[in-house]
């Protein structure tokens, strides 16, 4: 067999023309997995989780948050609001700019809240300032203005969202649509974009003109894309990440067997919850049967030996955690289990059911391990505590999506809500009648009349006491089963200095150090 | 033979529309859109974004707007990744999957040729059968398993290799990729080899080589080993197939920025166009592919004329 020789040789050659070589070895890189690629890193035009993960890094708001999730300052140096709330006047920093050296202006601030909102931008966010923004005007370089429809207590914390980031004009000018690219970019965080290979890595590079970089430790951040839980976690076990995006939830024990304090999980500011179709029957006007399915759920055995990973039972729809809010339970939120099973069944019964006559309905969701282990668990308990045949239907993600969103098929849904700002109102603004996110379709007027009341009161406190009174009333409806509210995971390799567990789980990689030694 | 070549690529035309139109239709029929998530938009920004992307319009109308795009060579935006065009996309995917498939075909060649030989040679001897038994559990194992395997084995317990690509990870970062692709085609292409081998040295012709006194080296290299090539060369239009589709699960599993990775997360996503874009590249290739498989043939064996 001498003839493979030369085949043998090429072969060679091509598996060498592949290797590039890692360069410079003494700059302190960071590597982090990345569930799915951003679909854009233009901020108005982002949407996932991922996106802004990323944008955080390259970008940055009038304000933003400490590793801990405090809100701090972040463009501006200062700001005023009026007595009535509704004008807030930032002073941008003096030694803020651009990655290219230019100046961040005011007027920045304003072309791209501008084109956040403009229709023709297509933004998936710019609601979240429409229903709040009057409009916004640079004075000076330096003096940016808005003006407010309604007092707003997480006005600022708004301003930390990637949606809020400026864009640089001369580059938009030049560019269009298109300057979110790799070496078109200029941004005003403490990193800039470097490389994008979409479907494997996004390179970020120091961004030398970032007014604070004298506090960045970190000198590039590679964020790898993985989509695969398992592939990240044999990343991270191979020494190619320092920090995972997720944690598989198969083997979850043994994961916290074998990396122990590496494994962080804290509370997020998100739930997990089974929502009714209200606009068909079984489930439409029907609240003692969604009492009954609701109460009949064992939460605490659903975490504890289902989920497993630090999860809460959620007697609630806002998570606890949420700032200036205390989440309203559910009435039975007290008692025992099987206080609770004796009450549902009664009210399963009220509504018409019995053994004789059971109740027969579908779950539906998405193709997912997590999903499909709650749904079997939750079946479980509907049949042993009430009779109920449950019949699973998992799908693949878009159908999934638009079964649930033609509500015809759809009859009891899997959903979750991951909160875009820490407030309350992300929560309960889901609930409100007429919002395209309000999956079972709940409409109450007197819902909707304290959430209004709410949205008009500047005082703080008594804003609370409107949202609080939204919850009870909308709970006491039961349009949705709060399940349980997340955990963020993640495995942290001990060289990460910095980490701070946040209910948001933001973790801007400007506050991470690397200690080599460790 | 340039007349045969021109009527080939002339009727792969009436095959690409079909498989454009039929890949269009499969892919709009599919539940879902590609802006859809569970944080629902709010109607009229949903309403601005359909009419960006011409997804308001008749389907008919859309599709003659897409042909027309693909005329003047415009495969389109993508719907997921909002700052590339498709056209983008696939020429950065491309040379990833280019190098990571030939690598592997390459590499299943030489060691399912090699093997092949070897096991012939030494016809029903124990380590004939021992590789053959290896070369069946090669084809019976899917990649999907194999590949993790690998992981654990080369990255995770000995980490010897990395366990996925990026960027700039160097060819080390490709070794894991190209072997688990490579694996079921060395088996195949080891089988087949063998086979054809055999059948070849049983026959008249390396009787008499042998009988001129030639020695076995010298008969396999010279006389048999042309010959016997021929089935693996009509294979190779399929092992081409099996790598492509194969590269769909290594990609995804590697982190490996080729095109089985965006098609399937195309599909996914309902991205249409670059679903779409993919199929119309993938089938252009696999049409030349073909032909230049049929050429190939020709040349090797004297036997066949293109008329």
């Amino acid at each position: 067999m001498t003839k493979p020789l030369p085949l043998l040789a090429v072969f060679a050659a091509l598996l060498f023309a592949a290797c590039g070589g890692d360069g410079d070895g003494r700059q302190s890189v960071l590597n982090r997995g990345l569930a799915t690629d951003p679909e854009s890193l233009d901020p108005h035009k982002a949407r996932t989780v991922q996106a802004a993960d990323v944008l955080r890094d390259i970008g940055e708001g009038l304000m933003s948050y400490s590793a801990t999730g405090e809100l701090v300052a972040g463009a501006a140096q200062s700001w005023e609001q009026t007595a009535d709330s509704l004008q807030w006047t930032f002073i941008i920093r003096e030694d803020a700019r651009w990655s290219n050296g230019d100046n961040l202006r005011a007027q920045d601030f304003e072309f791209s809240l501008k084109r956040l909102v403009d229709p023709a931008t297509t933004s998936f966010y710019a609601q979240i300032i429409e229903d709040v923004v009057e409009g916004v005007t640079a004075r000076d370089e330096r003096t940016l203005t808005f003006r407010l429809k309604r007092p707003t207590p997480y006005f600022l914390d708004l301003l930390t969202h990637p949606s809020t980031f400026p864009i640089h004009v001369p580059s938009y000018e030049r560019y269009g649509d298109s300057f979110a690219r790799a070496g078109r970019y200029v941004s005003n965080g403490a990193y800039v974009l470097d490389t994008w290979l979409p479907g494997s890595i996004i390179i970020l590079k120091r961004n030398a003109y970032y007014w604070n970089d004298d506090a960045t430790a970190i000198d590039v951040v590679r964020h790898h894309v993985v989509t695969q839980e398992v592939a990240e976690l044999n990343r991270y076990r191979s020494g190619e990440l320092h920090i995972t995006s997720v944690v598989p939830p198969d083997g979850f024990a043994q994961t916290k067997q074998a990396f122990g304090d590496q494994l962080r999980v804290a509370p997020y500011l998100g739930v997990y919850y089974f929502g009714f179709n209200l606009t068909r029957p079984p489930f439409a006007n029907n609240v003692a049967l969604r009492e009954a399915l609701s109460m009949a759920i064992d939460r605490e055995a659903l975490v504890d030996k289902v989920l497993g990973r630090g999860e809460l039972p959620a007697y609630s729809w806002v998570p606890p955690g949420t700032s200036n809010y205390e989440p309203v339970r559910f009435r039975y939120a007290d008692l025992s289990q099987s206080e609770r099973n004796s009450i549902a069944l009664q009210r399963y019964r009220d509504a018409g059911y019995g053994e004789d006559k059971p109740l027969e309905i579908e779950l539906r969701f998405n193709t997912n391990d997590t999903h499909k282990r709650v749904a079997l668990a939750v079946s479980a308990m509907w049949r042993e505590v009430l009779g109920v045949e449950t019949r699973l239907i998992n799908e693949e993600s878009s159908v999934f999506l638009s079964n649930v969103r033609q509500r015809t098929v759809t009859q009891v849904f899997k959903g979750s809500w991951i909160g875009d700002f820490n407030d309350a109102h992300t929560f309960l603004g889901v609930m409100q009648g007429g919002s395209s996110t309000n999956m079972p379709a709940y409409a109450n007027d007197e819902y909707d009349a304290l959430m209004q009341r709410a949205a008009s009161q500047v005082k703080l406190d008594r804003r609370r006491l409107y949202l609080e009174e939204a919850e009870r009333v909308m709970l006491a409806d039961h349009p949705v089963i709060p399940l349980y509210f997340y955990v963020s995971k993640h495995l942290v390799s001990p060289q990460v200095q910095g980490w701070g567990d946040n209910v948001l789980d933001y973790h801007y990689s400007q506050h991470l150090s690397l200690d080599a030694a460790r | 033979m340039l007349r045969y070549t021109l009527l080939r690529l002339l009727g792969a035309i009436p095959t690409l529309l079909f498989v454009i139109a039929l890949a269009f239709l499969m892919v709009r029929a599919a539940p879902g859109g590609p802006f859809d998530s569970e944080r629902a938009l709010p109607p009229e920004i949903e309403a601005n974004i359909a009419r960006a992307y011409h997804l308001d319009e008749p389907l008919p109308k859309q599709f003659l707007r897409y042909l027309g795009g693909l005329a003047r060579g415009d495969l389109g935006p993508s719907f997921r990744y909002r700052d590339y065009t498709v056209g983008e996309l696939i020429a950065n995917a491309f040379p990833m999957s280019l190098k990571l498939g030939s690598m592997a075909m390459l590499l299943a060649l030489i060691v399912g040729i090699g093997t092949g030989v070897f096991a012939a040679l030494k016809k029903n001897s124990l380590l004939d059968r021992a590789v053959m038994a290896v070369a069946m559990t090669g084809i019976s194992i899917p990649v999907f398993v194999i590949a993790p395997l690998l992981v654990l084995l080369f990255a995770v317990k000995l980490q010897w290799l990395p366990a996925g690509w990026s960027g700039g990870g160097g060819a080390r970062a490709l070794i894991l990729p190209v072997i688990t692709l490579a694996l079921p085609q060395i088996a195949y292409i080891a089988r087949l080899m063998r086979a054809s081998m055999i059948d070849v040295l049983g026959s008249d012709f390396i009787r008499t080589a042998r009988a001129q006194g030639l020695g076995t080296a010298r008969v396999i290299r010279f006389h048999a080993l042309k010959p016997a090539l021929l089935p693996v060369l009509s294979y190779l239009g399929p092992a081409i197939a099996g790598i492509l589709t194969g590269s769909v699960v290594v990609e995804e599993v590697f982190g490996v920025p080729g095109l089985g990775q965006f098609f399937v997360r195309g599909a996914l996503n309902r991205d249409y166009t670059l679903v779409l874009g993919i199929v119309i590249f993938y089938a252009t290739l696999i049409v030349s592919l073909n032909l230049l498989v049929d050429i190939l043939y020709g040349v090797i064996d004297p036997r066949v004329r293109y008329r």
